[in-house]
């Protein structure tokens, strides 16, 4: 295969499980249908034959990645191959003896999420008294030598927050603080009407953070992701379906985005059953959204149509109920009032409460 | 570098050390260096590639320069200076040098 698919980051969703209950999991809904399917071995496999791909960055992240008890030893495998190893946690469970004996297993990076900058409004999306807890573990982090990423999730209850974000990131010394907004697929889309924000809580929050960005350059990487809802065009969504990244699920169904696999109609294949590198070539399911052949209009003819790809084949899904649509966060889609209407919606306040992640499989809407 | 930030001096005698987040590999599918940070990698020309591998802390700037300087012996020592300079800047730039900006 060209370079033009050459996968450069393997996410390797080790479980779906996680103490966890935050409203915007991008998990599937129905995640509690995917077991852990993978052992040990598995997964060693798996990260020899995403080496042998070329894929030299590794996410270990979940559900919680620290739920394996095999974390340590798939750490070990991981810099046998020499992948830059990132663990994308919530902290919990963990201790302070396990994450020492993380770093010289050959642990490149630590991801900790909040949810907020206090305990009440973090640990209220979380469903989970969690907040103290986080920043300890963030603490550890850098005193035992790792570099921090910080990880926020936005949405409308603390994109006014940016500034104490920055100041609490600062103080744990953190060495990349990402503020991404909300991706509204998933959970997060079943509880879009709590979580969208408006586009004036957007812009300030945007103001903020490129005041920080350029504050702390060379010393703090800060990225700000705005959310598709809000943009003129839609994202490179995983820089384009089956190009530069590598999924597995807990069961061992090799993606090419977290929720690839909810998709109807697609076929996606085991890491069981064939060689990664087969099922990265030929797989129907990878194949799919390939190239530019399945692209309708006004993708088919648009002179954006190598920047983003279409967009996001989820969202055209769950919004459309067609994955070969134009993504409706394009403004250029038939569909874009879509878009529309859900930014409306976020002008008034929101009329219920959140729906906590619950391993049920949920009605979705 | 003037990729946005303001003019940065670096010292000859100052031993640049990469972040602890940065790590070098080679890259069998392009033969080339990658250098490896959250998220991100960087692809290294040959001479990024030995000015990144000599950021260890041990080398002055100079000690640098001179290495290249020698092995690249077919320029001029001062276009070998400019690429190590610009290419330190590029790396504080992005957070991948250790200690202050």
């Amino acid at each position: 295969m060209s370079d033009e698919y050459r996968p450069y980051t393997l996410v390797a969703e080790l479980t779906y499980r996680c103490p966890l209950r935050c409203v915007y999991c991008s998990n599937p809904v129905d995640y509690g249908r995917h077991t852990d399917g993978l052992d040990t071995a598995d997964w060693l496999r798996v990260f020899r034959e995403a080496e042998e791909l070329g894929v030299v960055q590794l996410h270990l992240t979940g559900g919680e990645p620290l739920l394996r008890d095999d974390l340590e030893a798939l750490i070990e495998g991981a810099r046998a191959v020499d992948l830059y190893t990132n663990l994308i946690t919530s902290g919990i469970p963990l201790s302070r003896e396990r994450l020492a004996r993380l770093r010289p297993l050959g642990l490149d990076n630590v991801q900790v999420s909040i949810q907020d900058v206090a305990a009440p409004s973090s640990d209220r999306i979380a469903g989970l008294r969690a907040f103290e807890r986080k920043l300890e573990v963030a603490r550890w982090v850098k005193e035992l030598g790792f570099p921090l990423t910080l990880n926020v999730v936005l949405h409308r209850e603390n994109l006014g927050h940016i500034e104490e974000i920055v100041a609490l990131a600062e103080a744990l010394a953190a060495d990349r603080l990402e503020l991404a907004n909300t991706q509204y697929v998933g959970w997060a889309l079943v509880n879009r009407r709590a979580l969208l924000p408006t586009a004036a809580q957007l812009d300030e929050a945007r103001r903020a953070s490129a005041a920080a960005h350029a504050r702390l350059r060379g010393k703090m990487e800060v990225l700000f992701v705005m959310p598709d809802y809000y943009s003129e065009f839609p994202k490179a969504c995983m820089d384009g379906w089956g190009r530069r990244f590598l999924v597995v699920s807990p069961d061992g169904l090799v993606l090419p985005c977290h929720a690839a696999h909810t998709l109807p109609g697609l076929v996606f294949e085991n890491v069981k059953d064939r060689p990664l590198e087969a099922i990265w070539r030929d797989s129907p399911g990878f194949n799919a959204f390939r190239g530019e052949a399945w692209m309708p209009e006004p993708c088919k003819s648009c002179e954006r149509r190598a920047i983003d790809f279409g967009g996001c084949r989820c969202q055209a899904f769950y919004l459309t109920r067609n994955a070969a649509a134009t993504d409706p966060a394009c403004s250029l889609s038939p569909d874009h009032g879509l878009i529309e209407s859900a930014r409306q919606q976020a002008l008034s306040a929101p009329d219920g409460g959140f729906e906590y992640r619950t391993p049920r499989p949920a009605a979705r809407k | 570098m003037g990729t946005g930030g303001r003019p940065r001096v670096i010292a000859l005698d100052s031993r640049p050390r990469l972040a602890a987040k940065a790590r070098i590999r080679f890259d069998r599918k392009t033969a080339r260096y990658l250098l490896l940070y959250p998220e991100r990698g960087l692809v290294l020309n040959p001479t990024a590639a030995d000015i990144a591998t000599l950021c260890t802390g041990e080398h002055t700037v100079h000690a640098i320069v001179e290495r290249l300087a020698e092995k690249y012996a077919s320029q001029p020592r001062e276009q070998v200076e400019r690429e190590v300079m610009s290419f330190l800047a590029t790396l504080a730039e992005r957070g991948l040098m250790q200690g202050e900006p």
